[in-house]
């Protein structure tokens, strides 16, 4: 009798229940009772918890992750439950640090990069743009006068080139250089093999660039100020060399080879210097809302938008490394650039569709 | 371990309330903790970019070799080429992609932050979203590669005056973490951002389930301790949490000590080699009084307090 009493209670699984209940009767404590009745949970949760952050999604079955909400409500409410009750220290210190980890995966980022990525370029990144517009003018107008300035100063004082211009551009291109000479840094002849390097000088100004827009948006915490400097100086290089191809009938053609890749890269690089300025003003007029929380969605907006400078100078360069060498011409240079240009306006200010709704 | 960071840093703890209406103590990372993680972090950099390095050269040297075998220039100058385009887009990843990466997995933390205990979190209590991780990365620029390239450049005092205020300036940057209550630094402020300590505790053993926590008798001595309404009235939550500690601990001259100073102000005759049972049925029953004392409502904090 005794015999077939183990083998049913063994095969109905009846055995562990006992030994369970057993150990739950042993505990001289109510709260350490209560503890028993759902340890079990909690180390569930547990083991949850320690797979999905050591990041192997893949290794939790779907059971799981549809188990780990209600689990979370589970142990939480065991925590709020323990705290009125219990006084065993570690035991709440371990319910705090379970519930506070669960808690970051259950509210935790859930969308994946994919996801991220196309709501980012499907209405996020255009709105933000569209959001920090008045930036995008006080930027735009100081890039403008730095152009201008630049100019100004090489046309009172040629000496002032070499020190706006670095030293890597002014090769064959210093003052004084013949048109013929400068011409040749626009175009290349028809036999000349040209396509040596230019990839890596490519993948360099992109690198370079990138650290100098993340720089002028990193510079915008300081009230913006710093940013603009930035820009005025970074023009000012454009306007001196502008000056420099003006004076030997070249303005067109040394349009047209900058607006290449240079309506992208100087669009970046507006968008950069507008978004650390638009951080700087949210610090100096935080306006109706508080400073901190004026500052916090300043800060989101901008780092949308230099996602997205990061990708344009990706296209930038690789516009500079190839598409100018392939297109030998001003004319076909300027329809590149030009079309760029309209493509960037297009997507940043007719492209509206709302990132919330297509979430 | 909680007992301890409440005695040290109660005044980095802050209250953070779940959307179950839970509310827990998140404990802000205290500054060394955070320096330590970002020191290891650029350790790591450093060697992944050395590394990459070293095996791009290996590999060119490789191109090199084959290219005298072959005899032809061409296809070795692109291959050449490719490397030096790989080595630039690996660089500029490691330096701008390597926080990203990291922070934007599952546990918020870089492998440096992860060593020190610490993740970032967000600080109004919601989701740390793609935009957060990316704003407080990019700031890292002024606050630390600027003011060590100024530092160096005013050391050598070629740039004068101007320089050391650069570099002051610079500095206020890199020291902000220090100037307020949550240790945020510049890219913290704007991405709404904080970070935090990441406990992970293990379950210990519950302490009720010894023979002599349950009243039973002990096996040195063949007492079994019982105590009355007074001598259980002596003492607190706050010592009873002190003894657990010491229990968990299992230290015995701890224990000794504990168990001496116990007997003295309940008044008993302290006795020598039994004191893990006598310390045990006593936190039991402690525990017990001041628990039920919970349900209805009473508690005691400590020996000071009534009740």
């Amino acid at each position: 009798m005794a015999f077939a009493d183990t083998g049913i209670a063994g095969l109905f699984g009846g055995r562990k229940a006992e030994v369970q209940d057993a150990a739950i009767a042993a505990a001289a404590l109510r709260s350490d009772r209560f503890r028993q009745e759902r340890e079990g949970d909690w180390q569930r949760l547990e083991a949850i918890v320690r797979r999905m952050e050591a990041g192997r999604m893949g290794k939790v079955p779907d059971e799981d992750l549809l188990a780990l909400p209600v689990l979370y409500r589970t142990v939480a409410s065991s925590l709020s439950v323990a705290r009125e009750t219990s006084l065993d220290a570690a035991t709440l210190a371990y319910l705090e640090a379970l519930v506070q980890r669960a808690w970051f995966l259950v509210y935790g980022p859930r969308t994946g990069f994919a996801a991220w990525l196309r709501r980012f370029l499907g209405g996020g990144w255009s709105a933000a743009v569209r959001a920090i517009w008045f930036d995008l003018l006080i930027a735009l107008a100081v890039m403008v006068a730095g152009t201008v300035v630049g100019w100004l100063l090489v046309s009172s004082d040629p000496d002032w080139y070499f020190s706006l211009v670095p030293s890597q551009f002014a090769d064959a291109r210093v003052p004084g250089a013949s048109h013929e000479a400068l011409k040749a840094t626009l175009f290349h002849q028809p036999g000349e093999h040209q396509e040596d390097a230019l990839s890596v000088f490519a993948a360099y100004l992109f690198s370079n660039n990138a650290q100098v827009s993340i720089l002028a948006f990193a510079l915008g915490f300081a009230f913006g100020i710093p940013s603009l400097l930035l820009l005025v100086q970074n023009t000012g290089t454009l306007g001196a060399m502008l000056w420099l191809y003006h004076g030997q009938g070249l303005t067109l053609d040394f349009v047209g080879w900058l607006s290449v890749h240079g309506t992208t890269e100087l669009f970046a690089i507006l968008l950069a210097g507008a978004s650390g300025l638009h951080v700087g003003r949210s610090i100096a007029f935080p306006g109706a809302k508080g400073t901190m929380q004026s500052i916090r969605e300043a800060g989101q907006r901008a780092a949308t938008v230099m996602t997205g400078v990061v990708l344009m100078l990706v296209v930038a360069a690789m516009l500079e490394g190839f598409a100018r060498q392939l297109i030998n011409n001003t004319e076909g240079r300027l329809t590149v650039g030009l079309s760029m240009l309209a493509i960037w306006l297009a997507y940043f200010f007719t492209f509206r569709r709302d990132p919330k709704v297509t979430a | 371990m909680s007992a301890l960071a409440a005695g040290s840093g109660a005044r980095r703890q802050r209250l953070m309330v779940t959307p179950e209406g839970i509310g827990f103590n998140l404990v802000v990372a205290n500054r060394g903790a955070r320096l330590a993680a970002l020191l290891i972090d650029l350790v790591i950099i450093g060697v992944l970019e050395v590394a990459t390095t070293l095996i791009l050269v290996y590999i060119a040297g490789g191109i090199d070799n084959l290219d005298h075998l072959a005899g032809r220039k061409d296809t070795a100058g692109q291959a050449l080429q490719f490397l030096t385009i790989v080595w630039f887009a690996a660089m500029f990843l490691f330096r701008n992609g390597y926080f990203l990466f990291f922070e934007l997995g599952p546990r918020g933390a870089t492998p440096g932050k992860r060593m020190t205990g610490i993740r970032i979190a967000s600080r109004d209590g919601g989701r740390l979203t793609a935009e957060m991780v990316v704003a407080r990365n990019l700031l890292r620029d002024i606050e630390l590669f600027l003011p060590i390239s100024f530092l160096l450049v005013a050391k050598g005092g070629d740039t004068g005056a101007a320089g050391i205020a650069a570099a002051v300036w610079f500095l206020i940057f890199a020291l902000f973490p220090c100037f307020n209550r949550d240790s945020l630094r510049a890219g913290d402020l704007i991405a709404g951002t904080w970070v935090v300590e990441a406990p992970r505790t293990k379950l210990q053993e519950a302490m009720s389930l010894s023979h002599t926590a349950q009243g039973g008798a002990s096996h040195a001595t063949g007492t079994a301790y019982r105590f009355g309404e007074n001598e259980l009235a002596a003492y607190g939550e706050y010592e009873l949490q002190t003894l657990e500690r010491v229990l968990r601990e299992g230290r015995l001259e701890a224990m000794v000590a504990v168990h001496e100073a116990i007997c003295r102000k309940i008044g008993w005759n302290p006795g020598a080699g039994d004191e893990r049972a006598f310390l045990e049925a006593y936190y039991t029953q402690l525990r017990a009084r001041l628990e039920s004392g919970m349900r209805l409502g009473v508690r005691k904090a400590d020996k000071w307090a009534g009740g």
